[in-house]
């Protein structure tokens, strides 16, 4: 029996959490997250979830909890937006370079000054290179289906993923969600190995200072330094684009759905035009790619799920024919372009496919990006290419007189 | 009394070689703590003197279990290992945050004030030889008046060293106290006491630096026992909110005499640019301090 209810992408976060048994979480309020947190302490309370719930007083702090209780051999989570996770940057970077493997939902928010509760991809994106899988999700049913996959992955490899959606856009937007059975998760989902306990029958010294260079142990075995570890978590990271594959799959033949491992096709197949996108932008490219082929212009879309590691191979393959590139993202890299856009390009530099690449920027801080925008900007964009502007930087809906 | 080192524990958990200067006063008083503290423990410590005594990968020279974390959040991660502990079902093992003045005083107040309005059952240790010692001697909250650092490096610290006891009692936690290594007896009696408790427990410890202070790495006990003998550092501790002098201390308060601060001040080249009316607050400032915990002692 299929168990479908109507609920936000927040919601759909905490039963992805509480499916996954988590046993440590820690929460900090700020606005679109909250409601993630705030259910999970109802169920923590009312005795449905055994977890250990911390209430800290800081973004910087619940990072902290979420190391610290991992390292015990906990399996933690958190979720938090926008000025909560770059007050989180420090922990981001010391929980990657611990190889631990936390969840935490990023529920896309725009960054101040000034202040904006609305959504745009600007602080995650911002997190980039922190060491952590980022994992960006196109709707309510691929937010809670991805936290459970988010477990498998970070479990495998030792990292810690990011399971990033829009604000309000699909945290406060109720959808159907199909709610999967506990013990098939379980079967999904084995219980969390760690690396590393520390406990006082092992006593460890754990995350000292480290030297530039090798150096040997109390038993003279040569130990890494820290570049070595540096290169190990890349390695990990770049290991990882099987794993999360091998993940998405064997989910789909479990609970038939499949989110597209690394990304997804939408009428891709004959099209002259390709958009692509991150999380909710991309599912509404889709529909704009229905208007543009009533239009007679063969669009199709590629919603990049995993940005961190990026599907670099995947890339090269899904844009492999394309004819014209038309990249929209919530985010913006001052001084050069969209994130997604220029890891578009340099993942396609050399391999023979020289499609002109406009990128457009939509949606920052909340501004409303309508599906028939969308298609106007693939429009104006294909006219442009035609009359040879191969590179195009447009701020979509936005005085830039 | 020489017959109370008898009960004090054999097992040393610092083994020798550590990376700590010469004649630092961290390293006596933490050969004691972790005496006092024993096997099953864990500790969590910041960016400090204490990491570099800790030693370098692959290497250490503690034997207890440690989890080192960024530097404003030693207090969370106490209460990150005491959440993992209680979901993997483990009440027995004491958890402990250790940190400098500044990773306490300064950068890690937030946490450690969150941490303890929880009440997060560990014991946070703040061992305060008043500056940012591991970087080189910058001014902290907690260096004093009149002190020489490199950032305050020709008009002295201008301000008072801020009462972090009194910040710390303010969150209601069961146990507090203050110790000095020169004073290792009250110091392990104040450990073995606070391992006791349930509860956030906070222990401040005055531990001098000879390279930060300015004094011969010989010196070390003496300088200590110079603070404690000049009333600048008071031994005691306040236990659920009744005050009570300790040690040397106690025994200064019944005689109700105490050294003038100069005896602290002359010895340290830290003071060398302070003035004679910063002297002369300073002494005021200890007979104060003085004269708010004798009427504390007397209420409780």
């Amino acid at each position: 029996m299929s168990n479908v209810q109507i609920m936000t992408g927040n919601s759909a976060a905490a039963y992805g959490a509480r499916l996954s048994k988590v046993q440590v979480v820690s929460a900090y309020p700020i606005t679109p997250s909250t409601s993630v947190t705030e259910t999970i302490a109802n169920w923590v309370e009312r005795g449905e979830l055994k977890a250990e719930y911390v209430r800290v007083e800081s973004e910087h702090s619940v990072m902290t909890v979420c190391i610290s209780a991992s390292t015990v051999g906990a399996r933690v989570f958190t979720s938090t937006s926008s000025h909560g996770l770059l007050y989180m940057h420090e922990q981001l970077h010391w929980a990657a370079g611990s190889r631990l493997p936390i969840v935490m939902c990023c529920i896309n928010r725009g960054v101040g000054a000034p202040w904006s509760i609305f959504n745009d991809q600007q602080d995650s994106i911002a997190q980039r290179d922190t060491g952590w899988i980022q994992i960006y999700c196109r709707d309510n049913q691929e937010i809670l289906d991805s936290v459970i996959q988010a477990y498998r992955i970070a479990e495998e490899i030792y990292c810690p993923v990011m399971v990033c959606y829009d604000g309000f856009v699909l945290s406060h937007t109720m959808m159907p969600v199909e709610l999967p059975d506990v013990d098939q998760v379980c079967q999904f989902l084995p219980p969390y190995k760690p690396h590393t306990i520390l406990s006082p029958e092992d006593p460890r010294n754990i995350n000292p200072v480290i030297f530039p260079w090798q150096r040997r142990d109390a038993e003279g075995v040569l130990r890494d330094g820290y570049m070595d570890m540096r290169w190990k978590l890349q390695r990990a990271l770049e290991g990882s684009r099987d794993v999360i594959v091998r993940a998405s799959r064997d989910y789909a033949e479990r609970f038939g759905r499949d989110h597209g491992g690394m990304l997804w096709g939408y009428r891709t197949e004959d099209a002259e035009v390709l958009i692509a996108g991150m999380g909710s932008i991309a599912t509404e490219a889709t529909a704009a790619a229905d208007l543009l082929r009533e239009q007679g212009i063969r669009a199709g879309v590629i919603g990049i799920r995993v940005y961190r590691p990026f599907p670099r191979t995947e890339v090269r393959e899904a844009f492999r024919k394309a004819e014209a590139i038309v990249v929209f993202e919530k985010n913006i890299s001052y001084g050069y372009e969209g994130a997604l856009s220029a890891d578009l390009k340099a993942a396609l530099y050399g391999t023979g496919t020289d499609a002109p690449v406009h990128n457009f920027i939509a949606g920052l801080g909340g501004r409303d990006v309508k599906t028939g925008e969308l298609v106007e900007a693939v429009r104006s964009s294909l006219a442009a290419i035609t009359a040879g502007d191969r590179e195009k930087q447009t701020w979509l809906n936005c005085v830039t007189e | 009394m020489p017959d109370k080192l008898f009960k004090v524990h054999k097992k040393e958990h610092i083994l020798p070689g550590n990376r700590a200067c010469s004649g630092c006063g961290l390293s006596l008083a933490y050969r004691y703590i972790l005496k006092a503290l024993g096997e099953n423990t864990i500790l969590t410590l910041p960016a400090s003197c204490l990491t570099v005594l800790h030693g370098l990968y692959p290497v250490t020279s503690v034997g207890i279990a440690c989890l080192n974390c960024t530097f404003a959040s030693t207090a969370a991660s106490a209460s990150g290992i005491v959440a993992g502990l209680s979901a993997m079902n483990r009440s027995d093992i004491t958890v402990v945050a250790i940190a400098g003045d500044g990773g306490t005083f300064d950068i890690g107040i937030q946490a450690l004030s969150g941490a303890a309005e929880r009440g997060t059952d560990f014991i946070f240790v703040c061992y305060d030889n008043e500056g940012y010692m591991n970087t080189g001697t910058q001014r902290s909250s907690a260096t004093p008046a009149g002190a020489l650092t490199t950032t305050t490096p020709v008009l002295t610290k201008q301000q008072n060293k801020k009462d972090m006891m009194k910040i710390m009692e303010g969150h209601d936690i069961p146990y507090l106290a203050t110790c000095s290594p020169s004073f290792p007896i009250d110091l392990y009696d104040k450990f073995v006491k606070a391992k006791r408790i349930k509860g956030t427990r906070y222990i401040q410890i005055a531990t001098p630096c000879p390279p930060g202070w300015v004094f011969p790495p010989r010196d070390t006990v003496k300088i200590g026992r110079l603070a404690v003998e000049t009333g600048i550092v008071v031994l005691y501790e306040i236990e659920n909110g009744k005050f009570r002098f300790t040690g040397r201390s106690k025994t200064l308060a019944e005689k109700g005499t105490r050294a003038p601060v100069i005896q602290f001040v002359e010895r340290q080249g830290r003071f060398k640019k302070m003035s004679m009316e910063q002297l002369g607050q300073l002494q005021k400032w200890v007979n104060n301090k003085w004269a708010e915990y004798f009427r504390r002692a007397e209420a409780s």
